[in-house]
Formats: structure tokens, C-alpha cells, sequence
């Protein structure tokens, strides 16, 4: 199978952020990227499926990034995991998902991919719908965030979570599937694997984006929270808890 | 005059409440732009609750009827919400599973930008307007959509249900020719009555602090006591299998915005608070009085939760009697 996994490289979750001069982004000075956690699981899926049909056998992996040049720091990694090569495409991005998702799917209308893998969502924009766009773009089927995979011959057949209970589906390839934490537990690059990523092709593709439709205003911090309180220790503050939670937060 | 689409959401042939949040949301923006609301409702026959959309804000009730509609078929729905909400002003959705899926597609179709998991709606300058929790909500971010629809997904509980009184005058919808590429073939241990975490108006959630997956039992009591609570979980207890992955709350979890979460023997990994940050109320009983969960919490009990929970649950039973 030719499999591709689309990844974005984000700011590591425990990163603390600041709002850029802007107002519109953050301030990236300094901030440590990581791959997007959900696209991690893509990868790891790519590298299973391929390994489930046997060294020999016709295919390839290839990691696909839309971003600045730092992504291709992050691509590496997706290379040092065993991804085969990668395709960098050169662009400031845009908060329009639909505009990343129309270069994504230039790109890999081209490929011929049987399979192509991303997250469910990425951590810094919460957009959850690049990769659902892409599959719209390139009108082949989309199974979103799918924590259950299993691919016979040309049948895909996926469960994905839903509220109160699992969603079963099906499909044919090609297809896109959105990856959700349970399907997998994604490796760590092998020292052997850094060292041979390093090799690996990586082509830098420049894209422009379109202007697109959604334009941000501004970036908050969001309010601080009312400072809260210890209502009191062990069971006896339980009934002042009570209290409040009736009388001041009116939740009861 | 301007139409403002609500997409509402069916399971089982019984309307979901969330679609009343979505038909407040929709409200909201027609009100401001001197608009009405179509509830787009999505079905293979007759839907429990559909005369009630009226009541919370639809002046008209578009009823989509196909007989591949008994379970979700998201060709087939975006297909018809992508013919109903062309020419509309915006397209209202839930940030469910269902929504999260169908909002990108419907936006694809109609080749605008869409703006997912907003926790508020306006309008600026003429343009829908809304504000976004990004980065696990440690920003906040303000958009402005500026294609035709406007396309939005409301998260849960964010924007209360709020009645209207409207007509909900009953319209056919037709549903357009769609090529079924993906085909839902199951729901498995679904029942539209479970309350789910990320919908629930109080969350009760647990942590490694438990000590054991049976004492879990301690929080269902609790939730029962409440009868509007679901059980959640910390991405420690669900990675040791105490839990399913369906109750983790956090950044790999689930985001939930109850009116009440109450954070059990959880620490308040920065990972954890991602996704529970937005609960109007937050309650923790922890016994390390440092615990960072303590920082987000309005209200804090320190000590151990074996002896707090017990008076907890007998305290909340006796309230709801006396209710
Ligand atoms: C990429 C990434 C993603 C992650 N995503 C998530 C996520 O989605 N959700 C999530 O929750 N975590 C997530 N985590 C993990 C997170 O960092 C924490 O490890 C996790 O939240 C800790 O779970 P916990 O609070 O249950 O356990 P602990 O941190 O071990 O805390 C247990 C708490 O219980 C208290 N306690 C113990 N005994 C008692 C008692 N008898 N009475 C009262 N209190 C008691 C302790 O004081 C302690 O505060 C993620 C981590 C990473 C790196
Ligand atoms: N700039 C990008 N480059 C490559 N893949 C992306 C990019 N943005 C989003 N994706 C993919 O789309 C998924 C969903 O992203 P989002 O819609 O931004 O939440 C991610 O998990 C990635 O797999």
C-alpha cells in the first residue's frame, strides 16, 4: 500500500504561551514543537500497516507537512519512526483550514495513495477538519477520529467513539481515516532510526494559499478564573460544600 | 431575510437535547440579524421530541427524510444540509461526534471556512462572529467568518437552551442524489439515554487517587445521587484500563464544560485541565493541599476522598429528596 500521513508540528502542550505584538498569534520565541500527539498515532498506523504486509511488498510511506521550515525538524522525527520519505509544503499556513486542506490535496491527489492517515485534531488550532476536507476535496471516503482499524484487501472497517458508544463503519479504498488515541501506542525513534532518517529524501515543495474565509480578530488569555478557595478539610466541610454549591454556584 | 440553518441531531429516532442548544445558538444570530431559524432534522422516519424544536427557537422544522437514515451516513447528511444551507446566511452545528464530522464536509461542499468547537456567537460589522478555545483553552481566539454561509459547531453546554416559542412550522426537506462512500454498519453499547461526558451537566471524575478500579463504584454513587452526572476519568486511570478511553477528560481525552465538575484524586496535570477548564463550577477533594487542581477549582476540600466522598453522596441523595 502507498500510505501517506499528514503532520503538523505544534507547540508542546505543557508550553506556557504568550500573545505575539499582533494580537492575532502566539509568540513563538522559544517554545518547544512536538509532533501533533493524534498525528503520532497516524504514523505509528502507516508503519503497522506496512509491516503487516511483509518486507517485499510493493508500497511506501510518506510523511506530508504544510508549514514553515521548522516542520521539517518534525519530519524528521516521522522519518526516524520509519516513515520512508517526506514532502514538505513551504507555506506560512493559514487559520482557514480549507485553504491548508486544498494544498494537502493538491499534493496528494498526485500521489496515488491507497491510504492517507492524519489526526483527529491538531492541539493548537482545535480545528478538527483539515484532514476531513481533503478527503471532500479529493471525494474518496473519510472514517474521523477512528480508534479501530482493520484493512482486508480494498475493505476498511473502523469504530470510532461516540457519545455513549462506538460507531461502526465501512468503507473502500482509498480512503482517509482520522486517527484518535487507543488505536495504537506510537514507538520512539530508534537511535539506528535518527541516524537513517537523516538520509531520507525530504522535498521542499513552496505553496500559496488562498486568502480564504475565516480572519481572526484577536487572541485573549481567557479570563483568570474567580480565585477559588479551600472550603475546609476531611469530611466536615462536606456539608458547607453543600451549602455553597446550592446557595453561591446555584448548581444544585 | 436572512436564514440561520440549525442542524439538529437525532439518535435512535429520539431527538438529542444538544439540539436545542444549537437552535439557541442559531437563535442568537438571527435575532441580531433579523433572520429566522430553519432546525434542519435528519431522519429515516419520525423523531420522539421533534415538535419540541418549536418551542426552543426553529420557525421552521425541515424534515429530511431518507430511508438510509436510520443510522448516521455522512454522504447522505452532508449531501442534504449542503442543499438546505446553500443561500443560507450560517449553518449551526454541534460539536458532538456526529457534528465534528459532518461540519468540515457540509464546508467543503460548500467551499467556505468553518469555525469548530466555538463557546460563543455574534455578530460584528454584519459578519457571524465567534470565540474559540484554542491551544487546550489557554487562548482564547476571535473570528470572523467572512463566507457565505457562515459555518459553525457549538460546543456542548456552552450556550444554554432557551425557550422561544416559535412555530416550527413542519417542512419537507428533500434529500439530494449522494454516493454513500462510507456506510455506518453499527452502534455498539449505545443507548441514547447514557449521559456522555462531554454532554453531561455535572461530571465526576477520578483519578490514580482512587486506588483501584473498583473504587470507582464510589463516583457512579455519587453520579446516581445526582441523576444528571456522568463519570469521567484522568488519562492515568484510563492508561492503566480502570476506565475506557470514552470517559478520559483532557487533551487526549475529551473537552467538557459541565455547570459542575468535580475533580476526584485527579492532580490537575496541565494536560488534564485542557479539558475541563470551561466547567462554569469546579470542585476538587484532594488530599495534597498543592495539588495544582486546587489553582482551577472555586471550590476545594483537602483530605482523603474515601471519607469525603460517602458524606458527599449521602448529603447530594438527601438535597434531591427534599428537591
Ligand atoms: C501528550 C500528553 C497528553 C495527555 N493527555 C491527558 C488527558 O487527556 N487527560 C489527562 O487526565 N491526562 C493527560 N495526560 C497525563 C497527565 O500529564 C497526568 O499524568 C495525568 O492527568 C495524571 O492523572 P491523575 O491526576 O489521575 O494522577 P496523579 O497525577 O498521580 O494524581 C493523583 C492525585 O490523587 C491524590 N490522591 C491520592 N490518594 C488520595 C486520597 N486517598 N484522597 C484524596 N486524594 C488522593 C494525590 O494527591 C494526587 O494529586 C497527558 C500527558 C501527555 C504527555
Ligand atoms: N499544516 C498541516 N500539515 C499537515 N497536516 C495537517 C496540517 N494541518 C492539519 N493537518 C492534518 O489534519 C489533522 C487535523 O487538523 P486540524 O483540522 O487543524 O485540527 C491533523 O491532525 C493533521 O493530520
Amino acid at each position: 500500500m502507498k500510505i501517506a500521513v499528514c503532520l503538523k508540528r505544534v507547540p508542546d502542550t505543557t508550553a506556557k504561551l504568550m500573545i505575539a505584538a499582533s494580537g492575532t498569534a502566539i509568540d513563538e520565541a522559544g517554545l518547544k514543537f512536538v509532533p501533533n500527539p493524534y498525528d503520532e498515532y497516524a504514523l505509528e498506523e502507516a508503519l503497522k500497516q506496512r509491516e503487516a504486509e511483509g518486507a517485499g511488498s510493493a508500497g511506501e510511506t510518506v510523511v506530508v507537512s504544510l508549514g514553515g521550515d521548522a516542520a521539517q525538524e518534525t519530519m524528521r522525527t516521522a522519518l526516524a519512526m520509519g516513515i520512508d520519505r517526506g514532502i514538505h509544503l513551504q507555506s506560512g499556513g493559514s487559520v482557514d483550514g480549507l485553504e491548508v486542506a486544498r494544498a494537502l490535496a493538491a499534493e496528494l491527489k498526485a500521489g496515488g495513495f491507497d491510504l492517507i492517515l492524519a489526526g483527529k485534531l491538531a492541539v493548537d488550532d482545535y480545528n478538527h477538519q483539515v484532514a476531513v476536507m481533503v478527503a471532500e476535496i479529493l471525494e474518496v471516503p473519510c472514517i474521523t477520529a477512528v480508534s479501530r482499524l482493520t484493512i482486508t484487501g480494498v475493505t476498511v472497517e473502523a469504530e470510532r467513539e461516540i457519545e455513549g458508544g462506538i460507531e461502526v463503519s465501512t468503507c473502500q479504498l482509498p480512503a482517509v481515516i482520522t486517527c484518535d488515541k487507543g488505536l495504537n501506542s506510537p514507538r520512539l525513534p530508534s537511535l539506528k532510526g535518527i541516524m537513517a532518517a537523516k538520509k531520507k529524501p525530504l522535498e521542499v515543495k513552496p505553496v500559496t494559499l488562498g486568502a480564504g474565509s475565516v480572519r481572526v480578530a484577536g487572541l485573549i488569555l481567557p479570563p483568570e478564573r474567580k480565585p477559588g478557595r479551600i472550603v475546609g478539610e476531611g469530611p466536615e466541610a462536606v456539608a458547607e460544600l453543600v451549602r455553597l454549591l446550592r446557595d453561591e454556584a446555584k448548581v444544585l | 431575510m436572512p436564514i440561520i440553518l440549525a442542524v439538529a441531531e437525532q439518535r435512535d429516532g429520539v431527538l438529542r437535547k444538544v439540539s436545542f442548544e444549537v437552535l439557541a445558538a442559531a437563535r442568537q444570530l438571527a435575532d441580531a440579524l433579523g433572520g429566522s431559524v430553519d432546525a434542519v432534522l435528519i431522519s429515516s422516519g419520525e423523531i420522539a421530541g421533534a415538535a419540541e424544536l418549536g418551542r426552543y427557537g426553529a420557525d421552521r422544522v425541515l424534515a429530511a427524510r431518507h430511508p438510509d437514515f436510520g443510522m448516521y451516513s455522512p454522504d447522505g447528511y452532508a449531501a442534504t444540509i449542503a442543499a438546505a444551507g446553500r443561500g443560507a446566511t450560517a449553518i449551526i452545528f454541534a460539536a458532538t461526534a456526529t457534528g465534528r464530522d459532518l461540519a468540515p464536509r457540509v464546508a467543503a461542499r460548500l467551499g467556505v471556512g468553518l469555525a469548530t468547537d466555538v463557546t460563543a456567537l455574534g455578530v460584528q460589522g454584519g459578519k457571524v462572529s465567534a470565540t474559540r478555545p484554542i491551544y487546550g483553552g489557554k487562548i482564547l481566539q476571535a473570528v470572523v467568518l467572512e463566507g457565505s454561509p457562515a459555518i459553525a459547531s457549538v460546543r456542548p453546554n456552552t450556550v444554554p437552551a432557551k425557550e422561544h416559542n416559535k412555530a416550527g412550522t413542519p417542512v419537507e426537506q428533500a434529500v439530494p442524489a449522494f454516493v454513500a462512500r462510507v456506510k455506518v454498519t453499527a452502534i455498539k453499547a449505545a443507548a441514547a439515554a447514557v449521559l456522555d461526558v462531554a454532554e453531561a451537566p455535572v461530571v465526576i471524575s477520578g483519578g490514580r487517587g482512587l486506588k483501584e478500579p473498583g473504587h470507582f463504584a464510589l463516583l457512579e454513587e455519587l453520579a446516581a445521587a445526582f441523576g444528571n452526572a456522568a463519570v469521567g476519568a484522568s488519562r492515568a486511570v484510563v492508561d492503566a484500563g480502570w476506565r475506557d478511553h470514552g470517559a478520559q477528560v483532557g487533551q487526549t481525552g475529551k473537552t467538557v464544560s459541565p455547570g459542575l465538575y468535580i475533580a476526584v484524586g485527579i492532580s490537575g496535570a496541565i494536560q488534564h485541565l485542557a479539558g475541563m477548564r470551561t466547567s462554569r463550577t469546579i470542585v476538587a477533594i484532594n488530599r495534597d493541599k498543592d495539588a495544582p487542581i486546587f489553582k482551577v477549582a472555586d471550590y476545594g476540600v483537602v483530605g482523603d476522598l474515601f471519607e469525603i466522598l460517602p458524606r458527599l453522596t449521602a448529603e447530594v441523595r438527601k438535597l434531591r429528596v427534599e428537591q
